[in-house]
């Protein structure tokens, strides 16, 4: 365990939390040996990506087509599944290395069904994150960057998704169906009880409500304050006309 | 080939002011160029001027009047009336800012690094850094790349610079190298690792302005202020590039290219820079005669000399044949040529032929090909006949190029000396055919054909490596590499130029045509000078275009009689077309003989380890 701890402690992540290195080791589960080429029904749809920009700009398809790519391969990009993406845009395959290694949402390992994401922006620190994650870490066993050893889980921090409104948040992404039945939740307005009760229910496959856990939208009724939820009392805080919209990105 | 900017006409001027100082610049250049123009230096760490624009060492911060904030020069296009300040309080600060940024992970070890003493990094921050940090965290460690046999990689010391990665796109057309990773996370290389393909590999050793990309071969072996330079004319292929050649004591220690816009702009070869560790290998140092026992035996120059004439006596007219090889130079072929011609002989065999179509120039002059590569990039069709070929830009069929009125025959030499052998009509002569030669001059030739050297000729050799030809041959006489000669070369261009002595000849070894000149005496036969300004004058004489150094010549050997073939020609060729350099590593005595050219096609068979 102190070598788990360490690791945290040092960062020693590349980029996101679970892709050690920048560049590739060969893994008996990633080499070049390992195939990837996309199903049919999935290469019908990165034609009809494609054909969403001019013919010289064909480049531009790259992020579209790693997103689908990493949903058909079960959450990650192997090296074969990146070289395929080179292929069918016709760039070099070092242009999408960049690209796949640059932004924090490519998974260069394998992960776990679910993808448990605990931002750790400013806005969720202040409202508690550390507490989520001690939380979530306590009840999976693991760290930042690992996968339980029933590989249901892999545990990551992230940046800022935007939900701050409702924040403490985590994000969920489900890698168990596919690309037809890919889901990326958020779980929002969270006291350590409630992700782990989330984290509970994923496990019996049940779904968990998604969004604020604690109220309708990001109308203004309550916070959470010392990993309680706390109502506001009436008439307090109002500012705003009407009832605010939930957050912009949450899928249902 | 890429003309030169013609000077642009006066309304395509603009003009600055650079620190009170007005100054005339094309439109559409930048800030930078702008204040290089002005003679104001600006530092910078990853503008190239052969580069595209990347922007992102912020090194070249300067002042635009009107402007809220220094601005990045190299990115910045010059405006009419723009006034620019690069010597205010602001840019001293700003450039101190950016160069305490850059060392933050920059590690201190200037001491044991190969680029120390000309490390732009070292001396910007001497020149416009603070004497002190501020930085107390840890500093990041990247793990090193292994890019193959020629370039070593120190990835801690990258800043970033991303002109390897530039350059292997945009001039060497080989994609292999990135930047993976973000932020301080950042690292430069090939990801998934594998060897750099291209030919033009080493220059981002030279492009690398710190010491992350330095030369493998020569690590650790010299400091740069110990070298002596000279510049000089490169000879591993027929194009004739720009170099310096710097020597420590006897010995060269590295070749590196020098600016020629019309020839290699800042490029070379790798075989160019790195062929070099063999100008100490398998050298021929004192002059060696067949011995009784039948082993070459060393011998003095008296006698060795003699033994030759003796030997090249014994032939008669066209029984005699010179062969001059892929290295020789004009002033030892103007000397053979000579001597021949005084002993009576009619005809001489070429050195090696020259190839029409059936060239692969990435192989066999890889800067020639960067420069093709600039054209076909900048619209102009390309074409090739022959077995296909990679040549990192796209070729369209034959037929689509060669157009009616078209104005484009080209022709690669493949070797320094055919150009120059071939405008001294160093060819064979009619009677020269169907006769036996009984005794051969082989005059750094080692690629020789078989049938030109029968089994029981008397053949001489002279060269400075021992291969082939000298095995085969009686008599050896030593001569001088092209580091350790004055001499001649004519470039595939028709461009005469001279290599310079940059170290001595080793051993007994002397100057070629010194050594024909002697020989000519001995013979009975004394050629008519004694002074490299005497042969160069009679150089003048058989082909008066070698005098005018550096400037470009029609070939003069391109008509058909000249080549032979008058009738044969336009006759298709019963063999495809292919270039006669299949192995670009290896194509000369000097070359063979380098032990890191022989590194370099070991790592070429498998460039990606595992694949
Ligand atoms: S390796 Fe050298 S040339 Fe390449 S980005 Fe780093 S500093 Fe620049
Ligand atoms: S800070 Fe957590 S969602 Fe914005
Ligand atoms: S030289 Fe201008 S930003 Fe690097």
């Amino acid at each position: 365990m102190t070598v788990q701890v360490l690791s945290v402690a040092s960062r020693a992540f590349a980029t996101n939390s679970h892709d050690i290195f920048n560049i590739h080791r060969h893994e008996p589960h990633n080499n070049w040996e390992t195939e990837f080429d996309f199903t049919k029904e999935n290469m019908a749809k990165a034609k009809e990506i494609l054909s969403r920009y001019p013919e010289n700009y064909q480049a531009s398809a790259m992020i579209p087509l790693l997103d689908l790519a990493q949903q058909q391969n079960s959450g990650f990009l192997s090296l074969a599944a990146m070289n395929r993406v080179a292929e069918v845009l016709g760039v070099a395959p070092i242009r999408v290395y960049e690209v796949a290694t640059f932004y924090t949402m490519f998974n260069r390992s394998p992960m776990g069904r679910y993808h448990v994401m605990v931002c750790g922006t400013t806005p969720c620190m202040l409202q508690g994150a550390k507490g989520i994650y001690e939380a979530v870490s306590r009840h999976l066993g693991v760290v930042y960057g690992q996968t339980t050893p029933d590989k249901l889980f892999t545990l990551s921090e992230m940046e800022c998704m935007g939900a701050c409104v409702n924040a403490p948040m985590i994000a969920v992404a489900d890698y168990s169906g596919g690309v037809e039945k890919f889901t990326y939740t958020y779980y929002e307005d969270l006291t350590p009880e409630d992700v782990v009760g989330i984290l509970e229910d994923l496990k019996a496959g049940k779904k968990p409500k998604v969004g604020s856990q604690h109220r309708h939208n990001a109308e203004p009724s309550g916070a959470v304050a010392d990993g309680k939820w706390v109502e506001d009392s009436p008439g307090a805080n109002i500012t705003l006309r009407g009832p605010p919209p939930g957050p912009y990105c949450r899928s249902a | 080939m890429a003309a030169q900017a013609a000077p642009a006409p006066a309304d395509d001027l603009i003009e600055v002011t650079v620190d009170g100082k007005p100054v005339k610049v094309p439109k559409g250049s930048n800030v930078l160029q702008a204040c290089d123009a002005a003679g104001v230096d600006v530092p910078r760490f990853c503008y190239h001027q052969r580069l595209s624009i990347a922007g992102n060492c912020r090194m070249c911060l300067v002042e635009v009047e009107k402007s809220p904030k220094p601005v990045a020069s190299c990115a910045m296009p010059a405006g009419p009336g723009m006034n620019i300040k690069t010597s205010t309080p602001l840019v001293k600060k700003a450039r101190e800012g950016v160069m305490e940024f850059l060392l933050i992970n920059h590690p201190l070890d200037c001491p044991i690094c190969d680029q120390g003493g000309e490390c732009d990094l070292q001396d910007q921050a001497m020149a416009f850094g603070s004497d002190r940090s501020r930085f107390t965290e840890v500093k990041r460690a990247v793990v090193d790349k292994n890019l193959g046999p020629l370039v070593k990689t120190v990835m801690t010391r990258c800043i970033h610079c991303t002109r390897c990665v530039r350059f292997a796109k945009e001039v060497a057309g080989v994609e292999d190298l990135g930047m993976t990773g973000r932020g301080r996370d950042s690292e430069i290389g090939t990801y998934v690792e594998r060897m750099l393909t291209s030919e033009l590999s080493a220059n981002v050793i030279d492009l690398c302005p710190v010491g992350a990309l330095t030369a493998k071969p020569s690590a650790f072996t010299f400091r740069n202020w110990e070298l002596a330079s000279t510049e000089s004319v490169d000879v591993s292929d027929a194009l004739g590039s720009a170099i310096r050649v710097d020597a420590r004591g006897p010995e060269v220690f590295r070749v590196t290219p020098r600016l020629n816009d019309a020839i290699n702009q800042e490029w070379i070869s790798d075989k160019a820079r790195f062929q070099v560790d063999a100008l100490r290998l398998q050298r021929l140092s004192q002059p060696l005669v067949r011995g009784a026992g039948g082993g070459l035996e060393p011998a003095t120059w008296p006698r060795a000399l003699a033994a030759a004439a003796e030997g090249l006596a014994r032939a008669r007219g066209h029984e005699l044949r010179g062969v001059a090889g892929r290295l020789a130079d004009v002033e030892s072929v103007v000397a053979l040529k000579d001597l021949l011609n005084r002993l009576g002989l009619a005809g001489v065999d070429g050195a090696d032929s020259v190839l029409l179509v059936g060239t692969d120039p990435r192989a066999e002059a890889p800067v020639l090909n960067a420069r093709l590569r600039a054209l076909a990039l900048a619209g102009v069709p390309f074409a090739s006949i022959g077995a296909p070929l990679d040549l990192t830009f796209p070729l369209l069929a034959a037929g689509d190029v060669v157009r009616e009125g078209w104005n484009g025959f080209a022709v690669l030499a493949d070797a320094a000396g055919t150009v120059g052998a071939l405008d001294l009509g160093f060819v064979p002569g009619a009677g020269a055919r169907g006769v036996a030669p009984r005794a051969v001059y082989l005059l750094g030739a080692d690629d020789y054909e078989e049938g030109d050297v029968p089994a029981d000729a008397f053949v001489v050799y002279q060269g400075h490596h021992g291969e082939r030809g000298a095995a085969r041959a009686d008599v050896v006489l030593p001569g001088a590499a092209y580091t350790e000669k004055f001499g001649t070369y004519v470039n595939a261009e028709g461009r005469a130029q001279s290599t310079k002595a940059a170290v001595g000849p080793p051993g007994a070894a002397r100057d070629d045509w010194k050594v024909l000149r002697a020989l000519s005496e001995v013979m009975g036969a004394p050629l008519p000078y004694d002074t490299l300004a005497g042969v160069r004058a009679r150089l003048a004489e058989v082909a008066p275009h070698l005098a005018r150094r550096g400037a470009l010549e029609p070939p003069l050997w391109l008509g058909a009689d000249a080549l032979g073939v008058g009738g044969a020609a336009g006759k298709p060729a019963a063999d495809p077309l292919a270039t006669r350099v299949t192995n670009f590593y290896q194509t000369d005595a000097i070359s063979r003989a380098s032990k890191t050219m022989a590194r370099c096609v070991r790592a070429r068979q498998n460039p990606v380890p595992g694949l």
